[in-house]
């Protein structure tokens, strides 16, 4: 379980193995992850084989984030709220990997319908990292990532709405990639910001997440907001050629004079960026610091929290316990509802509910939700604007390694909050964009990213695939460090 | 003239025709049976998506074209936000930001008398579920969720409620004519709200308006605005004005009056924001033209048509233009040289008192306008009277055989002078007495001689002739 997709497919294509082998190991070892790490909502232990054929994912195991609809598979979103809730329909992306004869074996734990970035919000609790099991996994596809990193299968799926891919795939030392906006179906997604959400994959190298969105891309017509990407051959196109081509990163993030008494992790951090920019340039790239009005880039986080807010609290709405779900207790329709929604919710997701309906209340909506809109255009049109002249913008992914699950151990640098929250740029224009894996800091992964403009995926994983074949970090399996 | 001036603005509500449903897969169409037109989109199972209905898209830019209103660039949709067990997503997907018409206006005919009602805007948004309460439950049925709806919002121009009817059956009417909804009330496929308020006929401000929600139908309309004019006025011919609120109300069909549902103050802020699954679209040059071409004559504008080019008058115009199939009806008539005046008093007296008569359409009637031509041919031509005609008409439609197969040798007039004088002869022999009376000058008696004969003609004698024969004969 620790070999690339197309390594299993070539054994189990030469029978030195078979699809049976694979999921027997598979849950063997999701069970181990479950007992350590607490990454699994379900573990599906009647998982069956199918025939391998020319399909790259054929007889191989995968994971699923439990918000995805999974047809007579629980589906928690990890809330209270759906803790019984048995869908009859699969999403458009599980659909494709099932009709590719791709193995699911469980369902992994997030943040409360992906609302959060700790891993730890989740109804089944806290998912460890497995790097390190005093620190998070960062979310919210956290089960996945701790799956993916400790050799559950060599792929799970994600769901990125700021970056719950992207995030959680640095700190477990793998690869995160969430293609442009409308790649991928979102149908069958249990929703957090519409306009946000993404699908998506976290796997241990390029070439494995290429060939995975490869398979879940394409047209739906249950989803408006796909686009026809039939031209787009992400595997087919990753040949490592990448001279000539353009990046830059921003130095109000990557300038370590920005930063108030920087913690030493955050100095090597950017150190160790730095590092590989020289990397990109030895590969035959131009590698350019760019400057970005430091104003535009602090008003981010709030951007993202009035919007993702407004959002979610219109699309969790559905969640009544009238139709599915446990049914509230009162003394009229209204009554029960409401029962429904105080027991089920974490604080943490009602809290978020308030913040949305505060803003979304008409004499609210012109200074906060109007305003985080009209930002959030000037930040993609900043973005969009870099891309006229840059192949992808490469920025370190957070302030260093995985925090601490007790973050009062935590020192974090002052400023830093633009550093932790920039991935959601990504998200605001619909970007492709993919962390990988860029070096360790006291033995835990850290990461680097590369974001590309809309519909320039093929361009962006190739960056990433030539990148990540100059460095050793690819196919890493974690290796608990010790606490002696 | 009542005392004071009403001003009523009309929200109309009409489910439109499709296949199926305006975000969803599910078939639209009217059951019986509870959930049985159903998609997991319709019941908001978590990860549903909307997709939007290109038809309803079609039909209500049509609609927003009928009633000359200016439609938007973009199409996009809003999100309306609001917790009731009947609205399963717990947000109704609407139009608020850019509906897809604004500043429209249409005339009515009320009473002879042509006004121009002003729409504030049309948009398309989806039906909710219905609910119905029994004892100590309530059951969800969620055929109706995701059913297209449009809403039309008229400014206050109405004055009476006579108008405010006036405008709904019109409007009905053009949807039919459109072919865009069923626009049944007895299908709950028309439900509006009415805002209404009073103030005195010199006055330059409004009253105080009461919103009265959910009236289903038209007779309702009708019932609440004047009763909730009467109540209005009472209060402020007591003095008491102030106590009009504005306020929601509903119209109590049984206890035939308006009640109280909530203040102003309390009104529910809906949080409207754009829907980010649907995508904005463009709204193209092209199709607007496209579906401006399939826009059919309206009733009044064809209604005006028939009364100056065909010479119909008014009376017989307003039926036949009544519903686009008796006005195809009509038209197919004329078309095959039947002519208008004729076509017309089939088709209102005879042919709709069947029809109403029988609990049919027009559609479904036997006897098609090229079948009614038999029978106009031959009164034309004067082989069958205009009673014979008729008896041939139920004959007809009776058998459902054509009517040829009713005209026969024996049923041909007799136009022969000859012979109609020979019988007339006898008639008069037989009569003495009262030709004496009719010479004598009572004249009324000249239609009895006229029944004699077509008494011993069995209906058969030539009106006409036999009326000459007999000025003739009795005036010399």
């Amino acid at each position: 379980m620790d070999k690339t997709i197309k390594e299993l497919h070539e054994m189990l294509q030469n029978g030195e193995m078979t699809s049976k082998d694979l999921i027997q190991e598979s849950l063997k070892k999701s069970y181990e992850v479950q007992e350590k790490y607490n990454a699994f909502v379900t573990i599906l232990d009647d998982a069956k084989e199918t025939p391998v054929t020319n399909n790259l994912l054929s007889g191989i195991p995968f994971g699923i984030k439990d918000n995805y609809s999974t047809k007579d598979i629980l589906s928690t979103g990890s809330s209270n709220t759906l803790k019984n809730y048995v869908p009859f329909f699969n999403a458009t992306a599980v659909e494709k990997l099932l009709s590719a004869g791709a193995v699911p074996i469980n369902k992994t734990v997030l943040d409360e319908f992906g609302m959060g970035g700790t891993g730890t919000t989740g109804h089944t609790g806290i998912v460890k990292n497995p790097w390190d099991s005093t620190r998070i996994t960062a979310g919210s596809s956290a089960g996945s990532a701790c799956a993916v990193a400790a050799g559950v299968y060599p792929y799970a799926l994600g769901s990125d709405t700021g970056d719950s891919i992207r995030k959680p795939a640095a700190y477990c030392g793998i690869v995160g990639y969430k293609p442009t906006y409308g790649m991928i179906s979102r149908y069958g997604l249990f929703p957090f910001a519409s306009s946000l959400d993404h699908c998506g994959v976290l796997a241990r190298n390029v070439q494995d997440v290429a060939i995975v969105v490869d398979t879940m891309k394409g047209l739906d017509d249950k989803d408006m907001t796909t686009w026809d990407s039939s031209t787009i051959h992400l595997y087919e196109n990753l040949d490592g050629k990448v001279g000539g081509k353009k990046l830059c990163y921003i130095k109000e993030l990557c300038d370590i004079e920005n930063y108030e008494n920087p913690t030493e992790e955050l100095k090597r951090h950017l150190e160790n960026f730095k590092e590989k920019l020289a990397i990109c340039e030895k590969l035959g790239m131009e590698v350019v610091e760019v400057s970005i009005d430091k104003k535009l880039l602090s008003a981010l986080p709030s951007v993202y929290v009035a919007i993702s807010c407004a959002e979610a609290t219109s699309n969790l709405s559905n969640l009544t316990g009238i139709l599915f779900g446990s049914r509230g207790e009162g003394r009229n329709i209204m009554e029960m509802m409401m029962d429904h929604r105080t027991k089920g919710f974490s604080p943490l997701i009602k809290r978020r509910f308030v913040i949305g309906s505060y803003i979304l209340q008409k004499e609210n909506q012109e200074r906060y939700l109007k305003n985080a809109q009209r930002v959030r255009r000037l930040l993609v049109d900043t973005w969009k604007n870099l891309f006229k002249t840059f192949d992808a913008v490469i920025l370190p992914v957070g302030s260093g390694p995985a925090k601490h699950l007790d973050s009062g151990n935590d020192i974090l640098t002052k400023n830093a909050e633009i550093l932790e929250e920039h991935l959601q740029i990504g998200n605001f224009g619909g970007f492709p964009s993919i962390t990988i894996p860029d070096g360790f800091i006291n033995n835990l992964p850290v990461a680097l990213n590369i974001t590309g403009n809309c519909y320039d995926d093929e361009n962006v994983l190739n960056i990433a695939y030539a990148i990540e074949s100059a460095m050793p970090y690819k196919n890493q399996i974690a290796k608990e460090v010790s606490h002696e | 003239m009542s005392k004071y001036k009403a001003v009523i603005g009309l929200e109309m509500h009409c489910e439109f025709k499709s296949n199926s449903k305006v975000f969803s897969s599910a078939r639209n169409s009217y059951s019986e049976i509870p959930n049985e037109n159903i998609s997991a989109v319709d019941m908001a199972f978590p990860g549903i998506l909307p997709v939007v209905n290109k038809k309803c898209v079609r039909d209500a830019l049509m609609m927003s074209m009928v009633l000359h209103c200016k439609q938007p660039e973009f199409m996009y949709f809003d999100r309306k936000n609001y917790y009731y067990p009947d609205l399963p997503k717990g947000y109704q997907i609407t139009q608020m930001t850019e509906p897809v018409g604004i500043d429209g206006c249409i005339e009515i005919e009320c009473n002879g008398e042509r006004k121009k009602v002003f729409i504030h805007d049309i948009h398309l948004e989806e039906d909710t579920a219905s609910l119905d309460h029994y004892y100590d439950t309530s059951c969800i049925d969620y055929n109706r969720a995701g059913v297209p709806l449009v809403e039309l919002v008229t400014e206050p121009c109405l004055n009476s409620a006579e108008e405010a009817v006036t405008f709904l059956e019109t409007m009905r009417s053009i949807y039919k004519y459109c072919d865009v909804s069923e626009a049944d009330t007895k299908k709950g496929q028309i439900r509006c709200d009415v805002n209404i308020s009073i103030m005195d006929w010199d006055a330059t401000e409004y009253g105080t308006r009461v919103e009265i929600k959910n009236v289903n139908s038209f007779g309702g309309v009708r019932d609440a605005i004047n009763y909730e004019i009467k109540r209005q006025s009472e209060l402020k011919d007591a003095g008491r004005y102030s106590e009009v609120e504005q306020e929601t109300r509903r119209w109590d069909e049984e206890e035939g009056k308006t009640i109280r549902m909530r203040s102003k103050v309390d009104a529910i802020d809906y949080k409207y924001f754009v829907d980010p699954n649907l995508p904005k679209f463009k709204i193209a040059k092209e199709w607007l033209e496209e579906i401006k071409k399939d826009i059919p004559l309206l009733p009044l504008e064809r209604k005006e048509k028939y009364i100056r080019e065909l010479g119909l008058s008014d009376y017989d115009a307003g039926i036949i233009v009544k519903e686009r199939n008796y006005a195809e009806y009509f038209e197919e008539c004329l078309e095959l040289g039947i002519d208008a005046k004729t076509a017309s008093n089939w088709l209102s007296t005879q042919i709709l008192g069947q029809i109403n008569e029988k609990e049919i359409s027009l559609k479904e009637f036997y006897l098609t306008p090229t079948l009614l031509k038999q029978i106009v041919e031959e009164v034309n031509k004067g082989t069958i009277s205009s009673k014979q005609a008729k008896e041939v008409f139920y004959k007809s439609i009776d058998e459902k055989k054509e009517p040829k197969s009713f005209i026969t040798n024996d049923m041909t007039q007799i136009s022969d002078k000859r012979e109609l004088e020979n019988i007339i002869n006898t008639i008069l022999e037989e009569n003495r007495n009262q030709v004496k009376e009719y010479k004598n000058g009572k004249d009324n008696l000249f239609d009895y001689f006229v029944g004699q004969v077509m008494k011993n003609t069995r209906g058969k004698a030539n009106p006409i002739l036999t009326k000459d024969i007999l000025k003739e004969k009795l005036n010399n």
